[in-house]
């Protein structure tokens, strides 16, 4: 939460201006040439527009006044002139139905943009992000925030520049007639671009505010309907309705305070524009009536007209603003997801494929069962190191939060091939330890090597592909069971997805499922018992057939019978290679090759079963129920 | 639909009903300006008499500022009415969904809920502020316009009747294309929300798979369909403005020609074509924002539906008509149960269950992976409903409670534990707000997760992240359990919830919970013999079905599913080795 809030603070202290340079930049990028042309109809449609306008003028001064009076009229003239005028209609009509399907273009392809790479970017976060944002509030930004986009980038563009060629056409006009008067307009037009700064500064800090409010009730719904068993279980649907209340208020709060200001725009403009109207026509009347600067009544009557025609330019403005406002409000949000920094990700050794060859490591593209580490060198020239999985701390020390430290001084050592289980009491920092192996979280003290490279060289990708993880948590996708399984290694066969799914013992279940291996499952697998999601955790992680696996928790769910087959399976595909498992039963963790006693973020012991039951320490209290892990 | 709906303005009708008129009084004065700065041009600045040019540019500003107070306070109630009116939308919505059951929700899905809760009810926001004030602007200002035409010349204006089944066919062509397109375009957002959704969740496993690209592909695909289909939904809307620039050119070059020829016969003057031309304006303006309301209402009505989709959702969990008010005593009785998630007879996931458990009994439950243990228990709180059979608690049957009375006295700890955003006081509450600091500290110590909340700096006012996320699985199933303790239920049911805690301290918390409890009829479901053998019955499920029921002694010598799992946990394990 605290989070969040210091990230309203950033969004209000962001230029307005700089987001409209970068939403705009992201616009006439990708359609330069859209651009142009879009310009080039909405100046057919302007004009088609303001030949219309002074049409009438021309039928009748040069069409209807020679004819008046006279007894056989000849309308030839006025039917040429007519046609004519519908030809640039018919142009005029044209231009801006093919600009207003440009823009639809521009402004869709803008916005799936903005998504992709929002997405994109998502994925490419640190997990601390995920952690501390609430993924409701995170969805929003694909949703609401972008949808503002919309009728700024189809509409308000294209109609503001229409607006500015209307504009400054009626300027340009306006001085061949009366200077002063213009200097009037344009000191009265000045004081309308302040009122409108400072009702759209004020609108815009609200629809700010409103993006925010309506992330955090999206936050709020997402993390209800997602607990809304226990919501449920204890009848809390009241406090969770009070508490959605609230939130929504605020939300409604700043909706009519962002929208007051909006809709407030249009009238005030208009009437700011008739007041001027009285003011040209007193100041002129007068400077007619006394000659000054010799102006004539007839003068001051067009120039009266004249300035009437800003009225639709400045309608327009003012109408369209309120859309880039609140475009701003939601590129804003967009701007500071796409700012947070990504993992950082330096490394530059990579996990290949290898056969041996004569005592040579050669690269290969298949899928050999071998691996090795791919290092290059500054002189061009690539080395390969084998993976054997061995894995080692020096003294890591590491918090998730700088003040709070939860592992102290850890040195470990897997060598390759072993099964190395973590024991100790919940929050003693096993799952942290596999949390910065697979580097979720990097270490600020000590060293962690993996294979004698220092892990934070290897590329992210590579050094998470070497590693399969059956997490605590299952989360499985939306998809067939197929799909699911498949998604630890995509280019697996279906005979693959069999195997795996033997393998993790999981074949019962998924043989008694209506369609077998077609079933789909959604909403992560809520038709399914937690034991069989663990149990398709672990065909996904199997199907990958990784050189280094981390079980954490991964058959807590899972009836000790079918656990016992699960283990034997997996230790036959993770034979030779190394293994990491945390388990709070004993009984899983028994046949490691080392045992990892752990409390307070400490290892307290290490040895295996029997050295440690020798040692008649702590391992041996917990095995002997003397003691308790808590 | 539009009716049911709109029942929402509630307390906000006063300022939905200002606004138009607000509106209206704005627009008669627009109209009234015009003639007055005709009238200062004729008498005024034509004769040089700067007494009627002050004169009635006093006038004029005084109009003009009336007319920006109407104008600047429509806009205030506009603002208010709808943002209000969008409140008790999702006010309502939220409280509606609360009321559903697990089938109602699955039937919409989480992701589409979400979307129809914001973005549907921000479309139906934006349509009602620009009707309550455009739609009044417009037609006012279209039907003056027309009247004054009318006026004017009887036969010319008769041109505008012309177009006028022109324009309607035109724009309800649009409307047949695009409506469909935006029904799918929102089914799409559903779509966009899950992928995110699942992604965000599932972002460790993401992560740990290298899948980054694999969920790009996936979010690419859903995000091209969005821009596939709005472009396409748009691209049929812009047709809008065209099809009534032309109607309203046609009128113009009409009026041009054939009012030339009246004005050339002397049946027209030269200045009444030039006020026919000028209303023709603002015809062409007033249907303009017409068109623009036009789209929103599109989009709205889509909107719309899918809101009142919502509300018209019978919730399948109702209340009997004279519910219960009091649950007698925790004894529970199956008789005959059976029940299906999809509530089809031929997918049974519990079959003829029948058991018959006494109040305060302590009952632990064993079995396999997928053998039901979790459906059973689920019926009790009526999470679900059975298909088949009936479930009595204290006597009577669940489906004849009050909801809320029943769940009160039923208990239950979930196996996929949830914990929500705030401190750890504020999770623990949910079990009772009246809880005190002391009842807190009680409770977390039977739950044995005591210790650990005072090694947190914070203690028992530490934030919990999203879904528990900074705590460990032991850490959050202690939690969970106490959070349902200081419910003191007369039936409490904890499904798999020490899986993740070790031996000594799961039989810490079930010895702590006969003292905290007592009398309580208490459900355990687990993997480990250990935690259910000194329970008063144990219930072996296999395959949905229930395959014994008796006491620790009874099923060890006569059940051979209970001896298999006793065994193999047996053989070679010294944690149970006690």
């Amino acid at each position: 939460m605290s989070k969040e809030n210091k990230n309203n603070k950033t969004l209000s202290t962001r230029r307005p201006l700089k987001t409209l340079q970068r939403l705009l930049a992201y616009v006439f990028k990708d359609y330069k040439l859209y651009l142009v042309i879009v310009l080039v109809l909405i100046l057919l449609s302007t004009y088609a527009n303001v030949r219309g306008s002074l049409f009438l003028q021309v039928v009748i001064d040069d069409h209807i006044a020679p004819m008046i009076g006279q007894s056989n009229p000849n309308f030839s003239n006025l039917l040429k002139a007519v046609m004519t005028m519908g030809l640039i209609y018919a142009v005029g009509i044209i231009a801006g139905l093919l600009y207003n399907l440009i823009m639809v273009k521009i402004s869709e392809g803008t916005q799936k943009k903005i998504r992709d790479e929002m997405f994109t970017h998502l994925d490419s976060l640190p997990i601390a992000y995920f952690d501390s944002h609430s993924d409701g509030n995170i969805m929003s930004y694909f949703t609401n925030d972008t949808d503002t986009l919309r009728q700024m980038i189809s509409q308000s563009i294209p109609n503001l520049i229409a607006a500015a060629v209307s504009f400054v056409s009626v300027f340009a006009a306006m001085f061949t007639i009366s200077v002063p008067l213009t200097l009037i307009v344009i000191l009265s037009v000045s004081l309308m671009i302040f009122t409108l700064r400072y009702i759209s500064g004020k609108s815009g800090k609200f629809f700010s505010k409103q993006q925010q409010d309506l992330g955090n009730v999206n936050g709020y719904i997402e993390e209800m309907m997602h607990g809304q068993k226990v919501v449920k279980i204890f009848n809390h649907e009241p406090q969770v309705i009070e508490e959605f209340t609230s939130l929504n208020e605020a939300l409604r709060e700043s909706a009519t305070q962002a929208n007051k200001y909006a809709n407030s725009l249009m009238p005030i403009m208009m009437n700011l524009l008739n007041v001027q109207y009285v003011l040209l026509a007193v100041i002129g009347g007068l400077f007619s009536v006394y000659g000054v600067s010799g102006l004539t009544i007839g003068m001051v009557a067009a120039f009266l007209q004249l300035s009437r025609s800003l009225n639709m330019p400045i309608n327009q403005i003012s109408q369209q603003i309120n859309f880039v406002i609140m475009a701003l409000a939601g590129a804003n949000r967009i701007f500071c997801l796409l700012d947070e920094e990504p993992e950082t990700n330096h490394g530059y050794v990579t996990l290949v494929n290898v056969t041996k060859e004569e005592g040579q490591l050669v690269e290969s593209e298949k899928r050999t069962g071998t691996w090795a580490w791919k290092h290059p060198h500054e002189d061009g020239s690539v080395s390969y190191t084998e993976l054997t999985g061995d894995v080692r701390f020096k003294n890591v020390s590491f918090g998730y939060d700088d003040n709070h430290r939860v592992l102290h001084d850890i040195n470990l050592y897997a060598e390759p091939g072993q099964k190395v289980a973590f024991v100790g009491a919940t929050g003693a920092g096993k799952t942290t330890i596999t949390n910065l192996i697979n580097r979720f979280y990097d270490i600020q003290e000590g060293k962690i090597r993996y294979d004698d490279i220092n892990v934070k060289k290897i590329k992210k990708e590579s050094l998470r592909r070497s590693l399969g993880v059956v997490l605590q948590d299952t989360h499985l996708f939306t998809g067939t069971i197929r799909e699911n399984i498949r998604y630890g290694n995509l280019s697996a066969s279906d005979e693959d997805v069999i195997y795996a799914a033997r393998l993790a013992n999981a074949e019962d279940f998924i043989h008694n499922l209506p369609e077998k291996y077609d079933t789909v499952i959604t909403g992560d697998g809520e038709g399914l018992s937690q034991g069989q999601r663990q149990l398709l955790a672990i065909a996904r992680a199997a199907i990958a057939d990784p050189p280094v696996m981390i079980l954490d928790e991964a058959t807590s769910s899972i009836d000790t019978r079918t656990e016992k087959l699960v283990q034997a399976g997996m230790d036959r595909l993770m034979h030779g290679r190394t293994v990491f498992v945390i388990a709070h039963r004993l009984s899983t963790i028994q046949n490691s090759d080392v045992i990892m006693v752990m409390d307070h973020g400490r290892i307290i012991e290490r040895g295996t079963h029997d050295d440690l039951l020798a040692e008649k320490g702590t391992y041996y209290q917990l095995y002997t129920g003397k003691i308790e892990l808590s | 639909m539009l009716k049911k709906i709109l029942q929402n303005v509630g307390e906000y009708k006063k300022e939905s009903i200002i606004t138009p008129i607000l509106v209206a009084s704005e627009v008669a004065i627009d109209m009234v300006i015009p003639l007055v700065m005709a009238l200062m041009i004729d008498r005024g600045i034509e004769t040089g008499d700067t007494q009627a040019i002050l004169r009635y540019g006093v006038v004029l500003f005084i109009l003009a500022i009336i007319a920006l107070v109407l104008g600047g306070l429509s806009g205030r109630f506009a603002a208010i009415a709808s943002a209000g009116f969008a409140k008790n939308l999702r006010d309502k919505l939220f409280i509606r969904i609360q009321s559903f059951s697990f089938s109602n929700i699955d039937q919409f899905s989480t992701s589409s809920l979400i979307t129809r809760l914001t973005t549907d009810v921000t479309n139906v926001q934006n349509a009602y502020q620009v009707s309550i004030r455009l739609l009044v602007r417009s037609p006012l200002n279209f039907v003056f316009s027309l009247i004054m035409a009318f006026s004017i010349n009887k036969e010319l204006s008769l041109i505008y009747l012309a177009v006028v089944p022109f324009l309607v066919i035109g724009l309800g062509v649009v409307i047949y294309f695009a409506h469909p397109i935006f029904v799918k375009v929102f089914r799409i957002y559903d779509r966009l929300n899950n992928v995110v959704q699942e992604n965000l969740q599932g972002i460790r496993v993401v992560k740990s798979y290298v899948r980054e690209k694999h969920e790009e592909s996936k979010f690419k695909k859903v995000s091209e369909d969005i821009y596939k289909s709005f472009s396409r939904a748009q691209s049929i809307v812009a047709f809008n403005g065209p099809i009534l620039q032309s109607a309203i050119y046609a009128c113009m070059l009409l009026i041009s020609w054939l009012g030339a020829k009246l004005v050339v016969s002397s049946s027209l003057t030269t200045g009444e074509l030039v006020s026919m031309f000028t209303y023709t304006m603002q015809i062409l303006m007033s249907l303009n924002m017409l068109s623009m309301v036009f789209v929103m209402m599109i989009i709205a009505r889509t909107s719309a539906e899918r809101i009142s989709q919502v509300l018209d959702e019978e919730s399948d969990l109702k209340n009997n008509d004279a519910p219960l008010y009091d649950v007698p005593d925790g004894s529970v009785v199956f008789s005959d149960v059976c029940f299906s998630y999809a509530g089809d007879e031929n997918k049974l996931a519990l079959k003829h269950a029948n058991m018959s458990i006494e109040s305060g009994e302590v009952i632990g439950i064993i079995g396999g992976t997928g053998s039901s243990k979790t459906s059973l228990v689920q019926l009790i709180p009526r999470l679900y409903d059975v298909t088949m059979g009936s479930v009595k608690v204290g006597g009577h049957d669940v489906r004849d409670y009050d909801l809320k009375t029943l769940r009160d006295q039923v208990g239950m700890v979930l196996q996929k534990n949830t914990l929500f955003r705030g401190t750890i006081k504020d999770n623990l509450r949910w079990g009772n707000e009246e809880a005190t600091d002391e009842d807190l500290i009680r409770v977390c110590k039977v739950s044995q997760a005591d210790d650990f909340i005072q090694e947190f700096p914070d203690k028992c006012d530490a934030m919990v992240a999203q879904g528990g996320n900074n705590l460990s699985g032991g850490q959050k199933q202690r939690l969970c359990i106490a959070r349902a303790l200081l419910k003191k239920p007369k039936i409490l049911i904890l499904d798999d919830s020490t899986s993740a805690v070790d031996t000594k301290t799961d039989r810490l918390i079930r010895a702590g919970m006969q003292k905290e409890i007592p009398g309580t009829t208490t459900f355990i479901i687990a993997q480990r013999v250990t935690s259910v053998e000194d329970a008063d019955r144990i219930i072996v499920m296999d395959k949905g079905l229930i395959n014994a029921i008796g006491t620790h002694e009874e099923l060890l010598s006569e059940n051979t599913i209970y001896q298999e799992v006793f065994d193999s946990q047996r053989k070679g394990f010294g944690e149970e080795n006690v």
